[in-house]
């Protein structure tokens, strides 16, 4: 449903290129991951898809849609989008915050107000206790939550996540990691993740690009990346959760050599 | 209290009222330019520069200036209007630069989130940016709240109620109690308005709607219950008119003034003309009429007032018509020039001049006494020899008029300095030695006081300054207002005019009380 081809962007009139060429496709249900270090594209990329950065060259249609024929700010009302550091706002309680798309799309309050609490409830915070509140009286795993709650509240076909669990301890990493798969089994939307850490995509995505410098390394499943890697670069990338994961099967009873 | 102190609470409710109404009017029309605009230059950034150098620009304008500027800019209008408009170019300042600062300090994940979301530029200004920036911005209206309380007080030379009419007055006519008594008033007020606005941000930011409601409930108390008097002493019925009325009717005089519309009374800032002016409120109101003062004007901006019908009488001076709006430097003699000046008035502005007061307030250099006779200066023509190193001290207005210009060429005063200063200062001034000479007013009661030498004018540079009553022309028209005031042609002599002056520089006598002086001697 989602498809980008030979998609590329220059900030500065064509001298350089933070994206040079990115071509995937995704699928409902599915959840493609754009993995590579810093500066590498994967924002830029992203943004992209909603037209909060307008592509200098390539396509980029939805359901065989260009996205440049469609009107930006209803594009932006039917995709998802959680941002890098949540980017809440502030001086909205979390019920509001996570109401906003639903409000700009003009549903009665008395439909955005059950909503709201299945969202809440989806990501794990009981809608009594964080409805009324801030965003400034959440903790950081928290605010993310509500990150994703309000990116799905109008039942979006695509979400776009930036980086959605930095900043998070291990354990709810993990959980909330579990949680947004369990999430998406339910509601089948195509989403586009970016991240930088290995593990991550190798534990979530359905299938992985790897960026660098603004081009595609690698796309593949997490299988095909850790069995037939590219190159060079994408065997160190795989070879640090490779090498844990070998230690760790060795702690545990029964496994090892 | 003692008597001056309750003659100056008397007047309170209007001029606090007036001062109210200017200031809040004021912020309120500055805060509906500025946030809007200062909104659209954060999306702009060809006018956010040219904004915010305009903005600055007018600060830098003295704010006394930009509101005389606004007289002749508004045609001659006095009064609310132009002490609003000035006030509202000064407020826009800190606002529009809080604005702008406000809204793009915003945090960029949250304004990216809001457009990602799918937020047009107007919901995310409205939904989003503003109220972020409510606090940054609220800090500006407070900034320029308390500017715009303190600037009203300057208001009162282009002839708008305020509490700045007991700084003047009391600065003229050295009632150092009035000044003080004007500053509190004015710091007061805007230290409660401050914190008003400040309670009314501190329960948005808490969501505290009942703090919120109880603030905006005592702001507008506050703004109701303040300007209340104003509006009412300024608009309203009055009973004091009536119940004059009632005596006259009763004592069988006829009523004539007291069916006619309130009679203005417009007068310029020095004491003489406070006392002329509640000379002729107390003469007027004896005859029935309704009067209202507009006191403090600048000299030009009152002929001006008089011409356009917004003052109906005042009281000026040949010498000064004769130089300033005539533009006539020639030397003429005393009657010549009364014919003149009143032909000119009546033909050029259609103003009526009713006739001379009977005294003559010239301006006169005056030096000590002792030093004089150390000089051995006797006449203007003597001050010559010494003109280098001599420093004349005067009224800032009359370095600029032509008869000093004539006087400085006709003795060869060239090489003198000159030294601008409010004219209640210059006699002290002289007095303790810090300027040599000063350009005085025949008429001061200081210049006997402090034993100072009025200097003979041998070729009769300054010309004659008749004080002379005039009428603006809708005003002329009012049936019975120039019989009323026709009998009081030729009353006042030189000495009763001195004596009056004196009574309030040197002895702090209310205006008022040196008005009855004047009426008592007649
Ligand atoms: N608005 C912009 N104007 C100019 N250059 C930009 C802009 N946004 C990003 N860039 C540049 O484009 C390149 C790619 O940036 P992008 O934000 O897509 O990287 P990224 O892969 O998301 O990195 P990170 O993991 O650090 O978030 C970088 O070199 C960045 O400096
Ligand atoms: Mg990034």
């Amino acid at each position: 449903m989602l498809d980008l081809s030979h998609v590329r962007k220059s900030y500065d009139g064509g001298l350089t290129h933070a994206v040079k060429d990115v071509s995937f496709a995704a699928e409902p249900g599915e959840l493609i991951v754009l993995l590579g270090g810093s500066g590498c594209g994967k924002t830029t990329t992203l943004k992209m898809i909603n037209r909060l950065v307008e592509p200098s060259g390539g396509t980029i249609t939805i359901d065989g849609q260009d996205i440049l024929g469609l009107d930006p700010v209803a594009l932006r009302r039917t995709i998802g989008y959680v941002i890098q550091g949540a980017g809440l706002f502030p001086h909205m309680t979390i019920a509001e915050n996570v109401a906003v798309v639903p409000k700009l799309l003009g549903w009665e309050p008395a439909r955005i107000r059950p909503r709201v609490d299945t969202l809440l409830d989806l990501v794990g915070l009981e809608p009594g206790d964080f409805a009324g509140r801030l965003p400034r009286e959440l903790s950081g795993g928290q605010v993310q939550r509500v990150g994703v709650a309000r990116a799905l509240a109008a039942e979006p076909a695509i979400m776009l996540l930036d980086e959605p669990f930095g900043a998070l301890d291990p354990v709810t990493r993990d959980s909330i990691q579990s949680e947004f798969i369990r999430i998406q089994s339910e509601v089948k939307f195509a989403a586009v993740l970016v991240t930088h850490d290995m593990t991550e995509a190798l534990l979530m995505a359905t299938r992985i690009v790897v960026i660098r410098d603004g081009l595609v390394a690698q796309i593949g499943t997490p299988e095909e990346l850790l069995n037939h890697p590219a190159d060079d670069y994408i065997e160190t990338l795989i070879s640090t959760p490779r090498r844990q994961a070998e230690r760790l099967d060795a702690l545990l009873p029964g496994g090892g050599a | 209290m003692s008597q001056a102190l309750r003659d100056l609470f008397a007047d309170l409710p209007y001029l606090l009222g007036g001062h109210l109404l200017l200031s809040l009017s004021a912020v309120l029309i500055g805060v509906l330019i500025s946030v809007p605009f200062g909104a659209l230059a954060t999306r702009h950034d060809r006018l956010r520069g040219p904004l915010l150098t305009v903005a600055g620009l007018i600060q830098t304008i003295p704010g006394l200036a930009l509101l005389a500027l606004m007289v002749p800019l508004l045609g001659g209008t006095i009064g609310f209007l132009p002490a609003f408009l000035a006030l509202t170019l000064y407020s826009v300042l800190p606002m529009v630069r809080n604005t702008v600062t406000g809204i793009m300090d915003v945090d960029p994940a949250v304004t990216e989130a809001a457009r990602g979301m799918g937020m047009t530029s107007r919901q995310t200004l409205l939904g989003v940016e503003l109220p972020l920036a409510a606090p940054v911005i609220i800090a500006g209206i407070r900034t320029a709240t308390v500017w715009v309380v303190g600037m009203a007080t300057l208001a009162t030379p282009v002839g708008a109620p305020s509490l700045g009419q007991y700084i003047f007055l009391g600065l003229q006519t050295r009632n150092w109690t009035a000044v003080i008594f004007g500053c509190v008033f004015s710091a007061i007020l805007a230290v409660v308005l401050d914190q008003l606005i400040r309670a009314l941000e501190i329960s948005a930011t808490t969501r505290n709607k009942r703090m919120g409601i109880l603030t905006l409930s005592a702001l507008a108390l506050v703004a109701i219950g303040g300007i209340a008097p104003f509006v009412a002493e300024r608009f309203g019925e009055r009973p004091t008119g009536g119940a004059r009325a009632g005596d006259l009717d009763a004592s069988g005089a006829p009523v004539g003034l007291s069916s006619a519309r309130t009679v203005s009374i417009g007068s310029k800032g020095f004491t003489e003309q406070y006392i002329l002016s509640a000379y002729l409120e107390s003469e007027l109101r004896a005859e029935g009429a309704d009067v209202s003062a507009r006191p403090n004007m600048g000299s030009t901006i009152l002929f001006d007032a008089l011409r356009s019908d917004t003052v109906d009488v005042c009281v000026d001076y040949t010498g000064t018509i004769w130089a300033t709006l005539m533009k006539r430097a020639e030397p003429i003699g005393r009657s010549e020039m009364l014919i003149e000046v009143a032909h000119y008035l009546k033909k050029e502005h259609g103003v009526i001049c009713v006739g001379p007061l009977g005294f003559e307030n010239a301006y006169a250099l005056a030096m000590r006494k002792d030093r004089a006779a150390e000089l051995g200066i006797r006449s203007i023509a003597d001050l010559a020899r010494h003109a280098e190193g001599l420093t004349i001290g005067g009224d800032p207005e009359v370095f600029g008029r032509s008869e000093w210009k004539r006087v400085r060429a006709a003795y060869g005063l060239q090489a003198a300095r000159t030294r601008g200063m409010d004219s209640t200062f210059m006699y002290d001034a002289v007095r303790d030695g810090q300027v040599d000479v000063i350009t005085a007013y025949s008429t001061d009661g200081r210049i006997a006081a402090y034993d100072l030498l009025v200097l003979k004018d041998p070729k009769q540079a300054f010309p004659p300054y008749d004080a002379i009553l005039l009428v603006a022309p809708g005003a002329s028209k009012l049936p019975g207002l120039l019989d009323a005031l026709r009998p009081l042609v030729n009353r006042i002599s030189n000495t009763a005019m001195r004596e009056a002056n004196r009574l309030v520089d040197l002895e702090g006598k209310a205006p008022a009380v040196a008005a009855d002086s004047l009426r008592a001697k007649r």
